[in-house]
């Protein structure tokens, strides 16, 4: 968390793409775990954001405050930097399912 | 025999369940087998644990997975269509359709190998039947390949009634084990519940294993 809070610092009011996506996947329903699939996803949001918070006891919240709103993920057990300067969050479930993930980076994901 | 096979489905493993060793039979006989994989399995949730991968690295790995599928299968033409997991239904579907003009137009297959619309449970599955579907429709009726559909619902049975092409893959096992394996990514878990079954020689997951079962898609005259 003390390390990755600068990360979300450094991108702030700038402009930056954003990856969110939640899922409890395709096939919940199909294997009966889940009522029904639900999930959301965007990729290369474009936004500026002004503060930007990770918090929590783990699995951890991340928070971003825009101008006229907010951006947040929960359940973020995973981080990294990767080589493109881009700060990969997800959070996994204890099967190793992506359940979550927030991405910010300078430039759109391929 | 067959002259020429195009297989169509959204995601790289697709082809391993339940088509793999009708690929592998085919190619065994001689007959080209063209697998057109329409997106990178971006969005694939088991990511291991510890993860060994991120939202950002699993597109190359999937693909190396799927490329090595393809190797174990001795597929010679491989087309990576580029468009993305779990988006298939958001297209046009006339611009999916035309995809798969072109390609039949080009390979003139006679038989193609797709999900059933409806049937096959993820939304790109369905999409993805469609799509073929729509494509083959378009075509005069004596030009038409047959088309073999994958259904795996719950109600797949109860409304289309039992496949009317059971394909003995028998002598393909290895291979499409193989398959299974290439995508680790996906399958790894599964894999280890399933040799233990198969060492147990558990009838009803070797009877999976040996015979693949389709529904040859019934078109509407015109």
């Amino acid at each position: 968390m003390t390390k990755v809070q600068p990360l979300i610092e450094r991108f702030v009011d700038q402009d930056v793409y954003i990856h969110l996506e939640t899922t409890n996947g395709a096939y919940a329903s199909h294997f009966g775990e889940k009522p029904f699939s639900a999930g959301a996803y965007i990729r290369n949001g474009k936004i500026k954001y002004s503060r930007g918070k990770i918090t929590g006891e783990g699995p951890y919240r991340v928070g971003l405050k825009m101008e006229f709103g907010w951006i947040y993920a929960e359940g973020i057990t995973h981080w990294e930097l990767d080589a493109k300067n881009r700060l990969l969050m997800a959070g996994h479930d204890k099967d190793g399912k992506l359940a979550v993930a927030l991405q910010i980076s300078e430039t759109p994901f391929e | 025999m067959e002259k020429q096979v195009l297989v169509i489905f959204p995601h790289p493993d697709d082809e391993a369940f339940g088509v793999s060793g009708s690929i592998a039979k085919y190619i065994d006989e001689g007959t080209p087998v063209t697998y057109m994989c329409l997106t990178l399995g971006e969005m694939g949730r088991n990511m291991g644990n510890p993860p060994f991968a991120t939202r950002e690295t699993l597109p190359e790995i999937r693909k190396q997975e799927l490329q090595e599928a393809s190797k174990v299968l001795g597929i010679q033409d491989l087309r990576m269509m580029g468009l993305r997991d779990k988006t298939i239904e958001f297209e046009d579907p006339e611009m999916l359709a035309d995809l798969f003009t072109d390609a039949i137009n080009e390979l003139d297959p006679s038989l193609i190998i797709t999900f059933y619309p409806g049937y096959s449970v993820h939304p790109d599955h369905d999409a993805c039947g469609a799509a073929v579907i729509k494509a083959v429709q378009n075509m005069p009726k004596a030009k038409r390949p047959k088309v073999e559909c994958v259904a795996f619902s719950h109600n797949c049975e109860e409304e289309l009634g039992r496949p009317d092409v059971i394909r003995d893959v028998s002598d393909f096992m290895d291979q499409k084990l193989n398959t299974l394996e290439a995508h680790k990514s996906q399958t790894a878990g599964l894999m280890e519940g399933m040799k233990k079954r198969l060492q147990a020689n558990e009838e009803e997951l070797m009877n999976w294993i040996k015979f693949e079962r389709f529904w040859t898609y019934p078109f509407n005259e015109r």
